[in-house]
């Protein structure tokens, strides 16, 4: 067990950090310090391309995809300096960390040449398209239908709380390829493109006042008979397993982004007094022994998964992030008091960093699986305990 | 970086495991708990002839050579089967007479005599039957033999760890530095921590496997969701307390400039983690688990031992937000 980097990685460290520094002070200051997911969407797409060009967009990749084959080590360092230097949130988040990898496991040579050093320099920025209105939780509701038609497959049907889906190129869909399945079988996943007339994207507005997500209609929408992945009927298993990769090195950038609301609550109670108070006090120690465990049940999987196995931090890590940012959200209002609940903003919805933050993290326990789901996966899964009960009607 | 056991690491963990199962019994346990020594003799003498006393001490005073990673494996096995041994004191108080270069004290210790440590304001552990007592005063620790302390304890609530209120009456026969003090104090704390963790995780163990046992309304009861998500949020807790005492035992290990802050962490998460999973473990035993005839009391009281023990969880906190730059408390 050791927690500490070698000096080659600590050198690695220094090259990282020196050259995200130049680039987020030189040509990509603006984007320096942007959290918004959907602010900037066109200076964060070339962001993207510019991550590319020296190959620092998706390092732990191939070299022949456009990564640099970087240890687990390597690409910890790089997620922290990342941030460190003020990254923004990668606009192609789902290209990089959810399919790319799902094509990198399941994907053909064909479609890895294409998908994977487009998703790297960022020509194609995706979306998730696995809920709809009537599968949520319970995705193997999905009725979104596919079929083969000539070189194609035709896809008619509806998806929702589609995010980003305004900003992106493709899509990944969960569709149900053959009529006479119910639940998880009979299921394919296709790549789709969003630029075509069968595909409509209508946003939706969310509490926080932003509208980050989206409905998505496909009427007839098309894509070709080679964009699938895994066979077709077999999708449910490339769908799980995309989800697996929800848990990789991206968390540890994610966790930098925690640290800068943390500081900025620290911050906040220091300067109206809260900070002296004995009971505030207690809640922010535990925000921050809350956000330090985080960082290493993270290193624990990883190093678990470098290593080709797993571990069982990676059942609880989903709940563990969701609550603990939920809280710190309570934490920052009780901090802010009366104050929090009233922003500068004139003619718009708009608050500052963590009164969004409270708004925002209700969001954190639904998607990606709600907090239900990741207690019904712990014990069923971890603990072995029984399963519940599946009605479905056809 | 390597979060994950070495395979000498997981190879101790198996051998202190199976020590501790083997002979930590729920029988021994309790009998060590009746004659109010809270010592099973005949495993604490396994503990010193396998080296796991004085597995953080350098060889020449007969140690086994290895760090805080290792002795909280040991703890963590330890606090998996709830053990009577004065395994957590003795440990610490090595790591002060190591601080402060006495082999000769060392010596003593590791040939089969038991040290307990008294912080200021607190009680001591197993302070009844030690040999050696460490008593901390200004800024740093006495050493004292039996003869000169006064020893008073009346019963305690958790029987595996008994305490005692300690005054020193003769002279000591050494003193230590502050930098024994908190050597103590670091390998007192990831000891507890670790003991937590253990704890925590036979909570969890046990009372899986009881409520895949155990039917009411025609199935078993761990079928029900609300005993599924309990049990759930155990698992969130430990898989926490896990990381934390093993990121405390890894900065300590490699002198880690967040050292403090995992210690005060660890210590805290795990002891508070323990008492939740013990509270829980009664819960979903229902009656049987308020008997005294069945273990989940041990762990409960145990739980609440460790929360005390070395500092209160929230005595931690209040460390983490001085650490953190969180001022002065309002006066
Ligand atoms: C901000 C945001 C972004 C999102 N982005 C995307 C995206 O890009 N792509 C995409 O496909 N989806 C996305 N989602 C959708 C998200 O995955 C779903 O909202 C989520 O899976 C829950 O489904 P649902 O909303 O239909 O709720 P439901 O499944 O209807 O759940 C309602 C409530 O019932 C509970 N519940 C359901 N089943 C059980 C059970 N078996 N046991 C106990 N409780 C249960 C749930 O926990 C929840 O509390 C996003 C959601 C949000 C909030």
């Amino acid at each position: 067990m050791k927690l500490g980097f070698t000096e080659a990685e600590e050198a690695f460290r220094v090259e990282a950090a020196t050259w995200l520094t130049a680039a987020l002070s030189g040509p990509f200051a603006d984007v320096r310090g942007v959290t918004s997911l959907v602010e900037m969407p066109e200076r964060r797409r070339e962001w993207e391309k510019y991550l590319a060009a020296s190959r620092w967009s998706c390092i732990g990749w191939p070299a022949q995809y456009g990564g640099r084959d970087a240890t687990l080590a390597q690409q910890v360092i790089f997620a922290e300096e990342y941030a460190r230097a003020g990254g923004p949130p990668r606009l192609n988040h789902l290209g990089i960390e959810l399919i790319g990898p799902t094509i990198l496991a399941y994907g053909s040579d064909e479609q890895k040449a294409r998908f994977l050093p487009a998703i790297a320099n960022g020509d194609h920025i995706w979306c998730q398209g696995y809920s709809e209105p009537g599968a949520g939780s319970d995705l193997g509701g999905v009725r979104t239908k596919a079929w083969r038609e000539g070189g194609d497959w035709v896809i008619e049907g509806q998806k929702v709380w589609t995010s980003l889906a305004q900003f992106c190129d493709w899509i990944f869909v969960i569709a149900r390829t053959d009529p006479e399945s119910v639940g998880s079988k009979g299921l394919s996943f296709l790549l789709v493109p969003m630029d075509q007339d069968g595909v409509t994207v209508r946003n939706i507005v969310q509490m926080t006042g932003e509208s980050e997500f989206n409905e998505t209609f496909f009427d007839a929408a098309r894509t070709d008979a080679a964009n699938i992945l895994g066979e077709p009927g077999q999708g449910w298993g490339v769908a799980m397993a995309l989800l697996g990769f929800e848990r990789g090195v991206s968390t540890l950038g994610q966790q930098m982004g925690f640290r800068n609301e943390l500081d900025d609550l620290i911050e906040a109670a220091r300067a109206n007094g809260s900070a002296g108070d004995p009971v505030i006090r207690q809640k922010i120690a535990q925000a921050e022994i809350g956000l330090r465990l985080m960082r290493y049940g993270a290193l624990r999987m990883l190093t678990a998964s470098a290593d080709g196995g797993s571990n069982p931090a990676a059942f609880t890590y989903k709940i563990q992030w969701a609550n603990w940012r939920q809280s710190l959200g309570e934490l920052a209002m009780e901090v802010l008091g009366q104050a929090g609940e009233i922003s500068d903003a004139h003619g718009e919805y708009a608050f500052s960093r963590l009164p969004h933050l409270f708004l925002y993290s209700r969001a954190d326990t639904i998607y990606g699986g709600t907090n239900e789901i990741q207690r019904n996966i712990i014990a069923e899964r971890a603990l072995g305990l029984p399963r519940e009960a599946r009605t479905r009607a056809k | 970086m390597r979060f994950a056991f070495t395979d000498e690491q997981a190879m101790i963990a198996e051998t202190a495991t199976d020590l501790f199962v083997g002979e930590a019994t729920s029988e021994r346990t309790r009998a060590a708990m009746a004659d109010g020594s809270g010592r099973d003799v005949a495993l604490w003498d396994s503990l010193s002839g396998t080296g796991f006393v004085g597995v953080h001490m350098p060889g020449d005073v007969g140690g086994s050579e290895l760090g805080m990673v290792e002795l909280a494996i040991i703890a963590e096995a330890a606090g998996r089967q709830v053990a009577a041994v004065p395994l957590i004191a003795t440990q610490a108080a090595l790591s002060a007479l190591h601080a402060d270069g006495r082999a000769d004290l060392i010596e003593r210790v590791l040939g089969g005599q038991v040290a307990t440590l008294a912080l200021a304001g607190g009680l001591a552990p197993h302070g009844t039957i030690a040999d050696l007592f460490l008593i901390e005063q200004d800024g740093g620790l006495v050493v004292a033999d039996r003869d000169a302390v006064d020893v008073v304890a009346g019963t305690t609530m958790d029987q595996t760890r008994p305490l005692a209120q300690v005054t020193l009456t003769w002279a000591p026969i050494a003193t230590l530095s502050a930098k024994a003090l908190d050597a103590a104090k670091h390998t007192g704390w990831i000891a507890v921590a670790a003991d937590a963790l253990g704890g925590a995780q036979a909570c969890l163990d046990r009372t899986v496997e009881y409520v895949k046992e155990r039917q009411q309304f025609g199935q078993t009861i761990g079928g029900f969701q609300a005993i599924k998500h309990r049990l759930a949020d155990m698992m969130v807790e430990i898989e926490q307390a896990r990381s934390a005492v093993y990121w405390a035992a890894c900065a300590v290990d490699e002198g880690a400039e967040d050292a403090e802050l995992a210690l005060h962490s660890a210590k805290a998460f795990a002891a508070d983690a323990y008492a939740t999973c013990a509270g829980a473990m009664i819960q979903l035993h229902g009656g049987i688990g308020f008997t005294w005839e069945h273990d989940a009391h041990l762990f409960f009281k145990r739980a609440q031992a460790d929360r005390t023990l070395f500092g209160s969880s929230a005595q931690h906190r209040e460390a983490i937000a001085q650490i953190i730059g969180l001022g002065a408390i309002a006066a």
